[in-house]
């Protein structure tokens, strides 16, 4: 009985291995088939990390799908932190543990944080080496000089930058007889009267949060030419000390206080239920101050009918205007990876150099393109001429109004992301009239040369490249 | 004579703890040394270098007009919230526990704000109390200037004690209805019986009973209130305005991970952690002694 039992099992493996030799054959069949494909090409892939995000991110995205797609060499596997802060929080952690994105976003106040990392590969020296000419002298002076080092070399590649400007509804200008932008700050002061005498409730909208400490005092302080910190802002020395104590900036915030106390400034923040962009959009506000980043925003989401444009950010009377400063990230290529890795990257930063990239960056974007070539390059193509595009350029000539000066050229402080807090905690209590605008600005000097202080004794014997 | 179960050999116990001790290892002791050990030094935030620094980030933290500010806020924030989270629990139970009309319908809802994340809670308080556009706005009208907490630091620390004090409730109120739900119905009938009316069946009977529970739960919410407030935090005010919402554990993320300040940070976190061991030593010498325990 036994033995019958067994044959018939026998035979059931039998066919059974048939079936499963014919299923592995055919498997192998498809997937040589699959394999065969990408084997002959085998992209080498390379990671970026980067901070945009929502529809900023969404053309990052397309930007690397149309770099893995004009070339078969490398393939950039490209990733949103959500944030700034978040990526370089998380690409430091991914460096200790030796898991490094090839290429990351880096904002421009972390320029000096990287620069004393020791983290990174030369981006000039990466093209040199991998055979692409890069024309250093073709970006913008204002936006080569914030990230290059003091000898001019460029450790890292300018991506996405902006300026900031002033926004105005020129609607509500009209009802109070003026067809031009103010150009000084006594003339905003007038001009927002007069629009409160004319029934605006909220003339112009302003937040003080640390993330306006980028136009009301780095730019103020560049286009005034007036120092944010000794040592030309921190290029000299780790020991550069805030000084924004002592400039015109104080008569600055004591104007916009005066202001606000008249109810001729409104703060608007999203924490208060409308941020100062949808203030200005909606026309609820006439006038804000924010980058040119919010250009196409504005421009999608404007009330209908609403008649408005950009300005270079005012100036006090009898000031001679410099260039503002730049904004936004560059982009840096961290050491320890693969030399073929580098090659890909070199293929990367190369293609976002190209001025047909720009084209493509700044209309699916609110960013300026970095250099004179991509610049003259769209403006050939009538780019600024288009209704939705036009008055973007006013940002660069805002960013070219003057040749970069010592203290011009940007800001070098070590964890200046604690600077900008502490601005906004200080204009905060200065708002809620909790201290005067001099003693406030003092705590802020105070509490941020502590911040430099601990800066430097975190890097001794260290000094800016 | 009482039987017991013993290992023959001492080492088979040792290792039936090692996996629960490794975990305790792996995700307390090793982490809480490293800080210790960071807070001792100036750590390079690329990890290019330390330097020995002793008690130094003890001493400036200690010295900064800011921490002070910071521990002050977190303490009001734990009494206030705690107080507030425990009060309207316990009240809320006890009229559950009361058999009520609708009593089971809320024994239930009343527990779902716990099971809310932090951060979602956070941002729907945020539109609830947004001076322009929620229903604060409604109040802003009538007494214009009466909400801002924009810029008014009670305000905001007005916000979060609400949030927090939101989701505990539910947590808390579980508690004290099994609690009160423990309680022998027999001890309460005869007091009824014997003329005790609610306030005073609350009093005599049922808050001394409960006792160990309200013990159990202010540890709890005072530790809570020190750590789970960060994504309330993070979200509603970012520590803001004027630091008047910089919470302990708010102000070593800040420091730490947005400054890159990490040696400092960890100083603020061992010092965080030291004041929420005393304050459970504390509670449990002072306080303890008048939870009777059945």
């Amino acid at each position: 009985m036994r033995k019958p039992l067994v044959k018939a099992t026998q035979e059931g493996m039998k066919s059974m291995s048939i079936i499963k030799h014919g299923l592995a054959a055919f498997a192998a069949g498809t997937l040589g088939v699959a394999l065969a494909l990408p084997a002959a090409a085998a992209p080498v892939k390379f990671d970026f990390w980067f901070g945009l995000s929502g529809d900023l991110a969404r053309v990052v995205d397309t930007l690397c799908k149309n770099f893995n797609a004009s070339q078969s060499d490398y393939e950039v596997v490209c990733t949103s932190q959500g944030n700034y802060d978040a990526t370089l929080q998380n690409t430091i952690a991914a460096f200790r543990a030796g898991k490094q994105p090839t290429v990351v976003q880096v904002y421009d106040v972390g320029t000096a944080t990287m620069m004393l990392s020791g983290a990174y590969y030369p981006a000039d020296k990466l093209m040199e080496e991998n055979g692409y000419k890069i024309d250093y002298s073709d970006y913008f002076p204002g936006i080569a000089r914030y990230y290059a080092t003091s000898k001019g070399e460029m450790l890292s590649f300018p991506f996405n930058s902006s300026t900031a400007l002033m926004y105005w509804n020129k609607d509500a200008f009209a009802k109070i007889g003026k067809t031009e932008a103010p150009k000084t700050w006594e003339e905003v002061g007038a001009d927002l009267q007069a629009m409160k005498d004319a029934g605006y409730e909220c003339p112009m909208a302003i937040n003080i949060s640390a993330n306006e400490s980028w136009q009301l005092m780095e730019q103020f302080s560049a286009i005034h030419n007036q120092p944010i910190a000794t040592k030309s802002n921190g290029y000299d020395g780790l020991d550069a000390r805030l000084a924004v104590n002592k400039t015109k900036f104080v008569q600055y915030v004591g104007d916009l206080k005066k202001w606000y106390d008249a109810g001729l400034i409104k703060i608007k923040s999203k924490d208060l239920g409308q941020d100062m962009v949808q203030a200005f959009a909606s026309g609820t506000c006439q006038v804000i101050l924010t980058s040119v980043g919010d250009h196409g925003t504005v421009g999608k989401t404007h009330k209908e009918g609403m008649n408005w444009d950009v300005a270079e950010l005012p100036v006090y009377a009898g000031t001679e205007r410099k260039n503002s400063l730049v904004g936004g990230a560059s982009l840096w290529v961290l050491s320890g990876k693969p030399a073929e890795e580098y090659k890909g990257a070199a293929a990367f930063l190369n293609f976002i150099h190209d001025p047909k990239t720009a084209l493509f960056w700044s209309t699916n974007t609110g960013y300026i393109p970095v250099a004179k070539s991509g610049f003259d390059y769209m403006k050939s193509n009538g780019f600024y001429d288009k209704a939705p595009y036009k008055g973007r350029e006013t940002a660069i000539a805002s960013l070219t109004a003057s040749e970069p000066t010592e203290i011009t050229r940007g800001i070098r402080l070590g964890n200046f992301t604690q600077i900008r807090a502490e601005f906004g905690t200080q204009m905060q209590a200065i708002f809620a009239n909790k201290v005067s605008v001099q003693d406030g600005l003092d705590t802020l000097v105070k509490n941020g040369d502590a911040i430099l202080d601990r800066f430097q004794q975190t890097y001794p014997n260290k000094t800016l490249p | 004579m009482e039987k017991r179960v013993t290992f023959s050999r001492w080492t088979v116990g040792i290792l039936f703890a090692v996996p629960q001790m490794l975990l305790i290892f792996t995700f307390f002791y090793w982490p809480a040394g490293q800080a210790v050990y960071w807070s001792l030094t100036l750590q390079q935030p690329w990890g290019g270098g330390n330097i020995w620094v002793g008690l130094d980030n003890f001493r400036s933290i200690l010295a900064s007009a800011d921490y002070w500010n910071s521990i002050t806020a977190s303490l009001a924030f734990a009494a206030i919230s705690t107080g507030l989270a425990m009060v309207i629990a316990l009240v809320l139970a006890a009229l559950t526990d009361r058999q009520l009309a609708g009593s089971r319908f809320y024994r239930v809802v009343l527990i779902w704000p716990y099971g809310i994340a932090a951060p979602a809670l956070a941002l729907a308080f945020r539109f609830i109390l947004a001076p322009e556009a929620g229903f604060m706005a409604v109040v802003n009208r009538a007494w214009p200037g009466f909400w801002d907490p924009g810029l008014d630091g009670a305000d905001a620390m007005a916000s979060i004690i609400a949030a927090f004090s939101w989701k505990y409730v539910g947590y808390n109120f579980i508690f004290f209805l099994a609690a009160f739900q423990a309680i022998p119905r027999s001890l309460i009938e005869a007091s009824a019986m014997d003329g005790a009316g609610v306030v005073r069946r609350f009093r005599d009977i049922q808050f001394p009973l409960i006792t160990p529970t309200i013990f159990f739960l202010l540890v709890i919410n005072i530790t809570e209130s020190f750590q789970d407030s960060f994504g309330i935090v993070d979200i509603m005010t970012s520590g803001g305005p004027a630091n008047a919402t910089n919470l302990m554990v708010y102000k070593i993320y800040s420091d730490g991970f947005k400054g890159l300040d990490y040696s400092g940070a960890a100083a603020q976190s061992i010092i965080l952690m030291m004041l929420i061991v005393v304050l459970t030593i504390f509670q449990f010498r002072f306080i303890e002694r008048r939870v009777h325990y059945r």
